[in-house]
């Protein structure tokens, strides 16, 4: 390894994971070859069941790859799964008998950190994903985008380093979703960790984007993989850009929908 | 109090004219005593001092509320043990569901056989009554919780118990409770069946015991305390819903 080519935070290389489901063997991702650089935000794109998630899963250690490489850590060391990933799913999973303070804390329950520093950060995180003053809320008080930035402040709680979104915003309506667009890439502008986030929509995989990967429908298989170059900060008007315009096409074509 | 009468009126109103009702159906008709006593003729009733009501009413309600208090431990723990062993789930479940259908009141007589009759075979009655519709809806709300949450926790590397303590049981509650309000039902009913059949001592018991002298007072009184007995441990058993559940987690 050379000193120009750094070695990247996540390699994926050739991933295959398979299924057994009533004897039969269904393959569920069959070659996924994947550099992510720290600091990135990676988007996922493809249609349903194409294995977005089960390509999540393995990053969050919850499955073994049946075949390919997965190192996570690059030149920053070690990696530890449990403390270094933060996961945001499609519905905000809080727990309707918490208040949001204590759900944001449920992380650094599981993993032992200490309570007082936990709080604190706690506090902080709902000021940064600008839910100040619903510590003390139950999760039925918020709409279901800001119970979602909750579940956002939740997975920063352990500061990890790579936070893990499958479908974050597919449950809101379409307003919302801009805007909470918009709220991750400030979050992440300001929280500095190395994002990947699965989706559908292809408009939001090539907006929040630092670099899009596009998988293929059964088996998920690399269609491509490439940066997306559009000026940061981003902001909406660029997607009437004709940049924009070019990766949205990219992409429909990749998958085959032009 | 004002606050509890403002919100509860209506309700405090429907039972009272219950009362009233039964007590103007009673003079207006000149029902015979020994057919349905007034409210009052069923309160003096009480007066009896060989009726031992303190007494009886005790038995009754440590039967109930034992065997009900057995029914939520083992209802409870089973449910736990079977949401983690899939085969003792496949294997036991089934079972119960079918053991579940036979008429308990029916093994009464077998229980006293095999037990001699006295409270510890009522509470075993009781127990019998209660405890399966505490494990089934407890068994249901463990297994309703969201596999993305428990992906969260495991992915935290997560113990089972941290899953259970944190995720499962919290999210159970609303249906350990709505078993618990079955079950409660089931108890009381249990406990008087389980005297009938054979006793000494008990509301169910002191009820065949008048009703051979044609005390109708003392009938309806018994049959008043039993359900008296029903509403404590009802009335428990929502407080202790309200004061663990947040309002919005709540099965309605």
């Amino acid at each position: 390894m050379t000193a120009d080519t750094p070695v990247p935070f996540i390699r994926l290389d050739g991933v295959r994971k398979e299924y057994q489901t009533r004897g039969e063997t269904f393959l569920a991702v069959s070659d996924v070859t994947l550099d992510i650089q720290e600091g990135a935000l990676v988007s996922l794109v493809g249609p349903s069941g194409c294995g977005k998630t089960t390509v999540l899963k393995i990053l969050a250690g919850l499955h073994a790859a049946d075949g390919g490489k997965v190192e996570i850590g690059g030149e920053a060391g070690a990696y530890d799964t449990a403390r270094d990933t933060g996961m945001v799913f499609q519905q905000a999973l809080l727990l309707k008998w918490r208040r949001i303070l204590d759900n944001v804390l449920l992380p650094a329950e599981i993993l032992g950190l200490p309570r007082r520093a936990a709080r604190e950060r706690a506090r902080d995180l709902l000021n940064m994903v600008g839910l100040d003053g619903c510590e003390d809320k139950y999760p039925y008080e918020l709409s279901g985008g800001m119970q979602q930035r909750a579940a956002i402040a939740r997975a920063l709680i352990h500061d990890p380093r790579l936070i893990l979104m499958d479908e974050p915003f597919g449950a809101l309506d379409a307003l919302t979703r801009e805007k909470m667009n918009l709220e991750l890439l400030r979050i992440w502008s300001e929280s500095r960790k190395t994002i990947v986030l699965v989706t559908h929509s292809i408009q939001e995989a090539v907006f929040l984007a630092t670099h899009c990967a596009v998988l293929t429908a059964g088996p998920a298989r690399m269609a491509a993989s490439f940066p997306i170059d559009l000026p940061s900060p981003r902001t909406l008007d660029m997607k009437t850009h004709e940049a924009f315009g070019d990766y949205t096409r990219r992409i429909y074509r990749l998958l085959g929908m032009d | 109090m004002i606050a509890f009468l403002r919100r509860h009126w209506l309700a405090i109103l429907s039972h009272v004219a219950l009362i009233a009702v039964w007590w103007l159906f009673v003079a207006l008709g000149d029902v015979p005593k020994y057919i349905m006593p007034s409210p009052v003729e069923t309160i003096a009733s009480l007066g009896q001092a060989n009726y031992d009501w303190v007494n009886n009413t005790l038995v009754t309600g440590a039967e109930v509320f034992g065997g009900y208090a057995l029914g939520v431990v083992v209802g409870v723990g089973l449910a736990l043990i079977f949401s983690w062993s899939a085969t003792l789930n496949a294997a036991f479940m089934p079972l119960l569901v079918s053991l579940n259908m036979i008429p308990k009141v029916a093994l009464g007589p077998l229980f006293i056989v095999w037990f001699s009759y006295g409270i510890g075979s009522n509470i075993l009655i009781v127990f019998s009554l209660c405890f399966l519709p505490i494990l089934l809806t407890t068994a249901r709300g463990l297994k309703e919780v969201e596999p993305e949450l428990i992906d969260l926790v495991r992915a935290l590397r997560g113990s089972r118990w941290q899953i259970f303590t944190k995720i499962q049981l919290p999210g159970a509650l609303p249906y350990v409770f709505a078993g618990m309000k079955v079950g409660a039902i089931l108890a009381v009913a249990g406990a008087i069946v389980g005297e009938f059949i054979a006793s000494d001592r008990g509301l169910g018991y002191l009820m065949l015991q008048v009703q051979v002298t044609l005390d109708t007072a003392a009938m309806f009184m018994s049959v008043l305390l039993i359900t008296l007995v029903g509403v404590v441990l009802y009335a428990l058993v929502l407080w202790l819903e309200r004061s663990l559940i947040v309002q919005d987690a709540r099965v309605r």
